[in-house]
């Protein structure tokens, strides 16, 4: 836990041999002020979007798969992008005093900033695909950022841990968004979300609903997905408060409540929602209060608040999606604080475990305020915007028709939990006695505590401003969520009501698990000793598996014998031609009755098959080759029988030359009793995988040949070859002139294979002569 | 006419299986040569079999008088029967050069680049000597 960790800043830039210039620091004001401008842009927005009027931008990107370039401001997207831009410029200003000096301080903006915009164009997409092109590019860029610190192999394994699990739920999620816009017969967004009714009666329902959840589970973290999460926590602190306060894994709940119109009220939506919700909040509380690094206790409390979250988007109630709404926000602003304020504490003293720090206030008095405000906020204090987002929380969960005791009951645990670990993160660190540290402590520079003061300052002053809140972003983005228009007032006081007695409740418990979270916690990690297997374990094994499966099917698929191989593929062939039947069963047929064959055409093809049949057969070697013999100079006369000299004269040539050169060639060989037959059971199965593939290979050039006839293109030729080409041989047209390009193909693969058959003539005796 | 081509050419196939399938490459060229032949009977069946006056345009005419055979699949039939010669060459002195440097005709016993795996042993590992005869 030590290595992981001292600051990655200062440290790792020691570890890098080269010696770049450090980037100059008005590279990270300038960095910075690209989100800033653009939190700016967005924010002019707010008055027209808070007024009922949604902004729409379109463009065609592959008209012919209905992918547009569309993008829809509304409410929700509105909130999502000024979170995002706005926390983004503090975290890029930030980055640039915690990784001051890096030689790779310029990767990580660039890494934000795509990032960033891969986030923006996800909350701002009006189109499923648009939408997935760029959740797949937060897949991706949230990599790079996990893994900054690619010389240790725990970044590395973190990233890619991040990367497959979002990256097979994204899999998922693609599925899933198809076929959501096969149903609803539309890519659009907003044109989805206005057919709700038709997709919960349609039959693609579930499906679609599984494969959405897996997508969004897995972003956001839900258990059994959790794992990736606080092993994200690999990346450089800014990174971590940006991934995981506003971006990265809201995306999941963004997406949730996106299609909340489209697909929410049903069983399925409302008990797998609250269900998995309620579970990772509260199992992630308990693993919070586990640890001992300030950066991992707030990295499962975040677990814990997109569970909250999931869990109140199941419901319709307003009030509840009116507490997911604010949660979100609040959760966004104390979150990012919190988490800027531990990469404070990390980089200026190096280290982040609990047991070590104490007593900071004094040394790093405006850290300390900060996250004393942003602490009461996450505890959900008044006049703190934590305090109605908590109320509304309570409210929202009695409002839950279904289940009301145990989302009411989750939730008042996990909120508990929070105070408590809000106590841990905020109180610990800097009050009491001031143990050694491996660093002297000294207050931050401008740039890295500007960030978490403001957030935390937003914090208080929505809490004492509400209604502000509500009017500007809550309830447009609770209407966008639910789809019709909403009124949500927010306030401080309630009056004396049962949510308020909940909160009381909450402050009590919280306090006690404070009192003896140092006890609680030495249970918890002796109980997670005696756990037989966790979900990051589980997942090596899982990992492990996927190896040696992969090893066991090339050992037996691949075992190097050329008749296993060749089994393996005449036995796919004919399953895979046969698996087609399955499919177009009405394919299976004879074709109608054509003129029959003369009695020389049938003596032909009696005779191919005799050929066919004897060389199959024969222990002589001569005897297969002049059966060889027969077979092509058979097919040659079918098709002078079939009006095609060319092919005859051709065939004739050809199978000429086959047999002389087969005759040559087994002078100089063994005969074929030179190589043991495999057991007569080996040639039984081999003669049973022949009869299928020739009956499956005869049925459906049935079928081809019932199915009806297009003659377009041969039209084309016969009345193309003269007048375009100048030719009266259509065959010959067709080759040397409509089709040249491949006739020039041919040539040069007849002219390779001479090649090479020369190059291995004369590659002398080399190393294996004749043993 | 086309239901018994479609019969040959599972036949064709059929043998030709049997014979690819046997442990003597010998018998794995002369399979070879039967499959390409039932490639080339499928393309030209698929393209419908008339008994019709070959593809030709008559002196003093712009178009083929009458219904003459489809020319399409000719044409590609033509390219297939060249190429597979071209394969079969090349696959006939590849398995005569093989004999010349491993001494059987076996496909069992060709086990060169990818030696038998016993226990424990790790593949790939017996080819150290690397390429064969070709390289």
């Amino acid at each position: 836990m030590r290595d992981q960790g001292s600051g990655e800043g200062l440290d790792a830039a020691a570890g890098h041999g080269d010696a770049r210039p450090a980037l100059p620091v008005w590279i990270g004001w300038l960095a910075a002020s690209v989100p800033a401008v653009l939190a700016l842009l967005f924010a002019g927005q707010v008055p027209a979007v808070a007024g009922g009027e949604p902004l729409r931008l379109s463009v065609d990107w592959v008209p012919s798969l209905e992918v547009r370039l569309s993008f829809l401001l509304d409410g929700l997207s509105l909130t999502f992008a000024l979170l995002i831009s706005g926390i983004g410029a503090f975290v890029l200003l930030y980055s640039g005093a915690y990784l001051g000096g890096h030689p790779q301080l310029g990767r990580y903006y660039l890494y934000l900033l795509t990032f960033m915009a891969a986030m923006l164009g996800l909350v701002l997409a009006d189109n499923l695909i648009t939408l997935f092109v760029f959740w797949e590019l937060t897949t991706l860029t949230s990599y790079l950022l996990v893994g900054f610190d690619h010389a240790s192999a725990k970044a590395r394994r973190a990233a890619l841990q991040a990367l497959l699990v979002t990256g097979a739920g994204g899999l998922a999620l693609l599925a899933g968004l198809i076929l959501l816009g096969v149903a609803a017969g539309s890519f659009e967004i907003s044109e989805i979300v206005a057919s709700g009714d038709l997709l919960r009666e349609h039959s693609l329902y579930l499906p679609i609903l599984v494969l959405v959840l897996l997508g969004a589970f897995t972003k956001s973290a839900q258990v059994p997905f959790h794992f990736w999460l606080p092993n994200a926590m690999a990346a450089p602190t800014p990174g971590s408060a940006y991934l995981h306060s506003a971006t990265m894994v809201k995306a999941g709940i963004y997406l949730l409540a996106r299609l909340h119109p489209a697909l929410s009220g049903t069983e399925a939506w409302i008990w797998s929602l609250t269900i998995f919700g309620a579970v990772t909040a509260v199992w992630a509380s308990v693993l919070a209060l586990r640890q001992t690094d300030l950066k991992l206790v707030l990295a499962y409390t975040t677990v814990m608040a997109l569970g909250t979250l999931t869990m109140f988007l199941g419901a319709e109630a307003t009030v509840a999606v009116a507490a997911a709404m604010t949660f979100l926000i609040v959760h966004s602003f104390y979150k990012a604080a919190l988490f800027l304020i531990v990469g404070i504490v990390d980089h200026r003293t190096g280290t982040r475990e609990l047991g070590r720090l104490g007593g900071l206030a004094r040394a790093m008095p405006v850290t300390a305020a900060a996250a004393a405000l942003a602490a009461f906020s996450m505890a959900g204090f008044p006049p703190f915007l934590g305090f109605i987002g908590k109320e509304l929380k309570y409210e929202g969960a009695l409002a839950i028709a279904s289940e009301p005791l145990l989302v009411a009951s989750a939730a008042v645990l996990a909120n508990a939990l929070m105070v408590a670990v809000a106590a841990i993160v905020a109180v610990r660190p800097f009050f009491g006695p001031r143990p050694a540290m491996p660093k002297p402590p000294r207050e931050a520079s401008l740039r890295m505590w500007i960030g978490p003061l403001f957030l935390a300052v937003l914090g208080l002053s929505f809490g004492l401003a509400p209604s502000l809140l509500a009017d500007l972003f809550v309830q447009p983005g609770v209407t966008a969520i639910l789809g019709r228009p909403e009124e949500v007032k927010l306030a401080l006081w309630h009056g004396i009501n049962l949510p308020l007695m909940l909160s009381l409740l909450t402050f009590a418990l919280g306090v006690g698990i404070y009192a003896v979270h140092q006890r609680l916690r030495a249970a918890l990690a002796a109980a997670e000793a005696r756990l037989p297997l966790t979900a990051d374990r589980a997942w090596d094994r899982l990992l492990d598996g996927l190896k040696t499966l992969a090893a066991v099917q090339t050992r037996v698929l691949q075992n190097g014998r050329l008749t296993n191989y060749l089994l393996v593929v005449f036995v796919t062939l004919a399953l895979a031609l046969a698996g087609s039947f399955l499919v177009f069963r009405d394919a299976l047929q004879l074709p109608a009755a054509a003129p029959g064959l003369l009695p020389r055409e049938w003596g032909l093809l009696g005779l191919i098959a005799a050929g066919a049949l004897l060389a199959a057969g024969t222990r002589s070697r001569l005897a297969a080759i002049s059966a060889l013999g027969v077979v092509g100079v058979g097919i040659a006369l079918l098709f002078v029988s079939f009006g095609a000299p060319d092919l005859a004269i051709t065939q004739l040539l050809v199978e000429t030359l086959v047999v002389i050169l087969l005759a040559v060639l087994m002078v100089r060989l063994p005969g074929f009793g030179a190589v043991a037959s495999g057991g007569v059971w080996t040639r039984r199965r081999d003669a049973v995988v022949a009869l299928a593939l020739g009956a499956v290979v005869t049925a459906v050039l049935l079928a081809v040949v019932a199915a009806p006839f297009d003659r377009d293109v041969t039209a084309f030729f016969e009345a193309a070859s003269l007048p375009e080409a100048f030719g009266r041989n259509i065959v010959n047209v067709i080759l040397v002139d409509f089709r040249a390009l491949d006739t020039f193909g041919e040539v040069a693969v007849v002219m390779v294979a001479a090649l090479s058959a020369f190059a291995l003539l004369r590659g002398g005796a080399g190393r294996g002569a004749p043993k | 006419m086309e239901t018994a081509l479609a019969v040959l050419v599972g036949i064709l196939v059929a043998t030709s299986v049997y014979l690819m399938l046997a442990r003597n490459v010998l018998k794995f060229l002369i399979g070879l040569v039967l499959l390409s032949n039932a490639a080339n009977l499928t393309i030209f069946t698929a393209g419908r079999a008339t008994r019709a006056a070959p593809p030709l345009i008559p002196e003093g005419l712009d178009a083929p008088a009458g219904v003459v055979a489809n020319a399409l699949p000719q044409a590609l039939v033509l390219t297939a029967i060249v190429i597979g010669f071209g394969l079969l060459a090349f696959a006939l002195v590849l398995v005569y050069r093989g004999y010349l440097a491993l001494g059987t005709l076996d496909s069992e016993a060709m086990r060169e680049a990818e030696p038998e795996v016993g226990p424990g042993a790790r593949s790939g590992a017996g080819s150290g000597a690397g390429g064969g005869p070709a390289a």
